[in-house]
């Protein structure tokens, strides 16, 4: 698969027809999520607040998993110097970062209700706020170096510095005390997990999550290969 | 569907508020990039 797209034209060809079917299976994914949300019961401890568990959970996971795409892209980038690799991992981490500050607010607005406080500076917080902060790093220092190769290898050391994060924002909750709750979905214990009537809503919201990161980061793939091709382009002319 | 928040309505519709303006974002940004590029790596 990896070959199979590793090639400009062949990438360009698949995600003409790939993004536009992702975006609506996410939009569908969504739609059905939302009603799915808004009709669940309210929780007995949590009340309503309960609802914001369908849009934070998902972007968490989506901060996370976009990360993980950005540190293989970022791989690819120096082990190959692949080109699109690198047009990958630059177009992933805007959106990546984007769902670590929807998880960041959202969480914020749930935890004040049911903790008493907007923050805390507790290990999953901080963690998840440090992923946050590699994704500002990295787009910074792409931005603040000029020769684009060199911007590209740079950034993509720092995000696999930041790779490290990953099992520590997951962890952290068994890990240290933490006044986040446990996991209830993926490894949870049974006394845990999530009763069906939310567990369905959930899942169907991180799946229209990840559809909508996946149609969207073939978009911004698609515009910076278009980039490319147009600085190439501008160059040529300006040589005559 | 229940759309009465109770007293969590300052929290809960934020939140979705939020989630809507950012989505809004992603969405009408990587579109204007990838209109913006294509038509110049096509202008020939």
């Amino acid at each position: 698969m990896f070959a199979f797209l590793a090639n400009p034209d062949r990438f360009m060809a698949f995600s003409r027809w790939a993004a536009p079917i992702l975006g609506v299976v996410a939009a569908l994914l969504l739609l059905v999520g939302l009603a799915l949300g808004f009709a669940a019961p309210e929780d007995y401890q949590q009340g309503d607040t309960v609802r914001i568990m369908f849009i934070h959970v998902p972007a968490a996971w989506l901060g996370m998993f976009a990360y993980f795409c950005l540190g293989i892209a970022s791989f690819l980038t120096l082990v190959f110097r692949h080109a699109l690799a690198d047009a990958a991992a630059k177009s992933a981490a805007p959106l990546g970062a984007a769902f670590t500050g929807l998880a960041l607010v959202t969480g914020s607005l749930w935890g004040r209700p049911m903790w008493g406080t907007w923050w805390v500076w507790d290990a999953r917080l901080t963690s998840v706020l440090v992923l946050f902060l590699f994704y500002l790093g990295y787009m910074a220092l792409r931005a603040a170096i000029d020769d684009e190769v060199k911007g590209g290898r740079a950034a993509a050391i720092l995000a696999l510095v930041g790779v490290i994060n990953l099992p520590v924002v997951h962890f952290s909750v068994q890990w240290w005390n933490s006044l986040h709750q446990g996991s209830s979905v993926f490894g949870a214990r049974p006394e845990n997990a999530l009763p069906a009537v939310y567990l369905q809503p959930l899942l169907l919201m991180g799946l229209g999550y990840l559809a909508l990161f996946g149609s969207l980061w073939l978009v911004r793939i698609r515009s910076e290969v278009w980039r490319r091709r147009a600085n190439v382009l501008a160059l040529k002319r300006a040589e005559g | 569907m229940d759309f009465d928040m109770g007293k969590y309505a300052a929290y809960v519709w934020p939140a979705y508020g939020a989630v809507a303006v950012v989505f809004g974002w992603m969405i009408l940004d990587s579109l204007a990039r990838a209109r913006r590029w294509k038509r110049k790596a096509e202008d020939k």
